[in-house]
């Protein structure tokens, strides 16, 4: 049995009460796996502690206990090979587009030439359509834009992994959109490993090859791996039109809105199963939510999670 | 009828100015022959005591010396004879050095304190107790350790201009967006070069403010430590023509200290507009 690329292990973060002793358990003793070109995103809710996971693995926050081997090493600080694509942009806003991916450039490449720099730069700025507004500053980008510049930086470092916290959250829908459907297109190009958090279900359905849901904190878990039921190919025009997004998005939402909780309050429903149960939702309707079933043969998971048990989940919910 | 508000502004203020100097010449006007007297003795009393006028120069005599000054700054006719330019070359010069040096110490130690919470904490109390002391009480320990009143004076300059360069940057360091910090942990970049390519740029505006308070300061305080070291500077001109009684050199003066000073302001002005971001 081979390690997954990016293997949580174990991880768990407390945080120290600010008025006492006690500490606050955000996760504990968390276990999954992602592919190498896999597209994984995580759903909960706030508190449960999705945004901490995703700075450990960026290296910027540190587990209590346990760790993350992320493309064969332990994750222990920042590295060039995870790049992360912060919620809020976080460009620097006195540097123009061009000069926010130079920088992540020539962090990349020390011995680069300035002009090496910037044409891969514009490349990547090319990537994202903002060729002709290189130049602008952040303040004078829209939101859209300054995402795109944010994701043109992460990709110009050519990362082994890319992390997305809530990348498009603060953007209107139809922004959103479009930035979608960018990341598909690019996504289609590099089979680029994703990690990504997202409040949006129809997102993760659009996105994600699989879905990792979080119970509510404190002491979260990931109570189960839904695997995306729906075909490779798909576009935001025609996703609602497959016959498995509603069985996946009825159970992600019914997850959201009642289990996550009802998980949570229970301290007998998690599993002593440290891997987590893998779910696939299918409009067929009685053998639906089993890994065996013949439609999900095209999705092959993790090995190790292959032969999770859903019985288990399935009572629960 | 639609004048922009600049022009009408302007307006305003050449009306004020108008105003004032009339006011001011009407002020200082004399009252025509006042008593009669003998001629040897009204030469002895003068023109003050004679005419009804005023010992405060008019207007008109004020606005010939400043001309008088403005066609020859840079005469020197010996030890109390200089030109007014002279005079303040030698203050602006003082300011520069001791500003220069503020900059050079404040802007590392500001640095220091605001991204080490420990120094932070460790210089404060020396800071909160240093910061208020006029500057010019440092002036007899300057001389006395320093025996020099030229470097004295600039040593004062240091220690008034140092304060605000060193809190604004400290702040403007400690308040750097967690999230650009992020990015450059990400990015894998070394403390130097995130210190220079994230922290300064991002800090600059604050620091500027701090260059900027710190150099209006500096230029407040050199006329007074210039009265008291002597010997060159506008301060100590202002303070001799006082023992002349030339109430007009002083008016002059104190006119082109404020022209001076408003010009060192418009220049970190400048600067400021230089590295100023929108966000």
């Amino acid at each position: 049995m081979s390690k997954a690329f990016i293997s949580v292990e174990g991880l768990t973060r407390r945080f120290p009460e600010p008025s006492g002793k006690a500490e606050l358990t955000v996760f504990e003793d968390l276990w999954f796996g992602v592919e190498e070109g896999e597209f994984a995103c995580v759903i909960g809710h706030s508190g449960c502690g999705k945004s901490t996971i995703l700075n450990i693995l960026a290296g910027l926050d540190a587990p209590t206990a346990g760790h993350i081997i992320a493309a064969g090493k332990h994750v222990q600080g920042p590295s060039l090979d995870r790049a992360v694509i912060f919620q809020g942009h976080a460009l620097m806003p006195w540097l123009s587009a061009l000069g926010n991916v130079e920088l992540a450039v020539s962090s990349r490449h020390p011995g680069w030439s300035r002009a090496q720099i910037r044409a891969h730069a514009m490349k990547y700025l090319a990537l994202v359509h903002l060729d002709g507004s290189e130049l602008k500053k952040p303040a004078q980008l829209s939101g859209g834009m300054r995402q795109r510049v944010g994701i043109a930086r992460a990709l110009a470092i050519e990362p082994r992994m890319l992390l997305m916290d809530e990348p498009f959250s603060a953007l209107d829908a139809l922004t959103r959109g479009s930035l979608q459907d960018e990341v598909i297109a690019i996504r289609n190009a590099t089979r680029q490993t994703v990690f990504m958090i997202t409040h949006d279900v129809d997102e993760a359905l659009l996105l994600a090859d699989k879905i990792l849901l979080m119970t509510n904190g404190p002491k979260a878990w990931v109570a189960e791996i839904v695997a995306n039921t729906l075909p490779k190919e798909r576009t935001r025009a025609e996703l609602h039109k497959q016959p498995n997004y509603y069985p996946l998005r009825n159970h992600l939402i019914d997850f959201l809105v009642t289990r996550s909780r009802a998980l949570a309050l229970d301290p007998e429903a998690r599993p002593s199963n440290r891997n987590p149960p893998v779910i696939r939702p299918t409009a067929a309707p009685p053998h639906a939510a089993t890994s065996h079933h013949p439609q999900s043969a095209g999705q092959a998971p993790a090995p190790h999670l292959a032969s999770a048990r859903i019985a288990a989940t399935q009572a629960a919910g | 009828m639609r004048i922009g508000l600049t022009l009408r502004a302007g307006l305003v203020s050449l009306l004020l100015f108008g105003l004032f100097v009339g006011a001011w010449h009407i002020g200082t006007a004399g009252t025509g022959p006042a008593v009669k007297m003998d001629p040897e003795y009204a030469k002895l009393m003068g023109a003050t005591a004679t005419q009804g006028k005023s010992a405060m120069p008019g207007p008109a005599e004020v606005g010939a010396r400043i001309w008088q000054h403005l066609k020859d700054p840079f005469y020197d006719r010996g030890t109390n004879d200089k030109g007014l330019g002279i005079q303040l070359a030698y203050s602006i010069a003082r300011v520069l050095a001791g500003y220069l040096i503020a900059v050079a110490v404040a802007i590392p130690i500001g640095f220091l304190i605001g991204m080490s919470p420990l120094m932070s904490r460790a210089l404060d109390p020396f800071i909160q107790i240093l910061k208020p002391i006029s500057p010019l009480a440092w002036m007899p320990l300057a001389l006395y350790t320093i025996r020099d009143s030229g470097i004295s004076a600039i040593f004062v300059i240091f220690i008034c201009s140092v304060w605000p360069m060193l809190i604004n940057t400290a702040f403007g360091v400690a308040s750097v967006r967690r999230e650009w910090l992020n990015v450059a942990k990400t990015l894998e970049m070394s403390p130097g070069r995130t210190a220079w390519r994230v922290i300064l740029p991002a800090a600059a505006p604050t620091i500027l403010t701090g260059m900027r308070i710190s150099i209006g300061i500096a230029w407040l305080v050199i006329v007074a430590a210039e009265m008291l070291v002597g010997g060159t500077g506008i301060g100590y001109f202002v303070w001799n023509e006082w023992n002349n009684l030339s109430i007009t050199n002083v008016i002059t003066a104190i006119l082109f200290i404020g022209v001076v000073g408003m010009a060192l302001d418009q220049l970190m002005a400048r600067l400021q507009h230089m590295v100023a971001y929108a966000d």
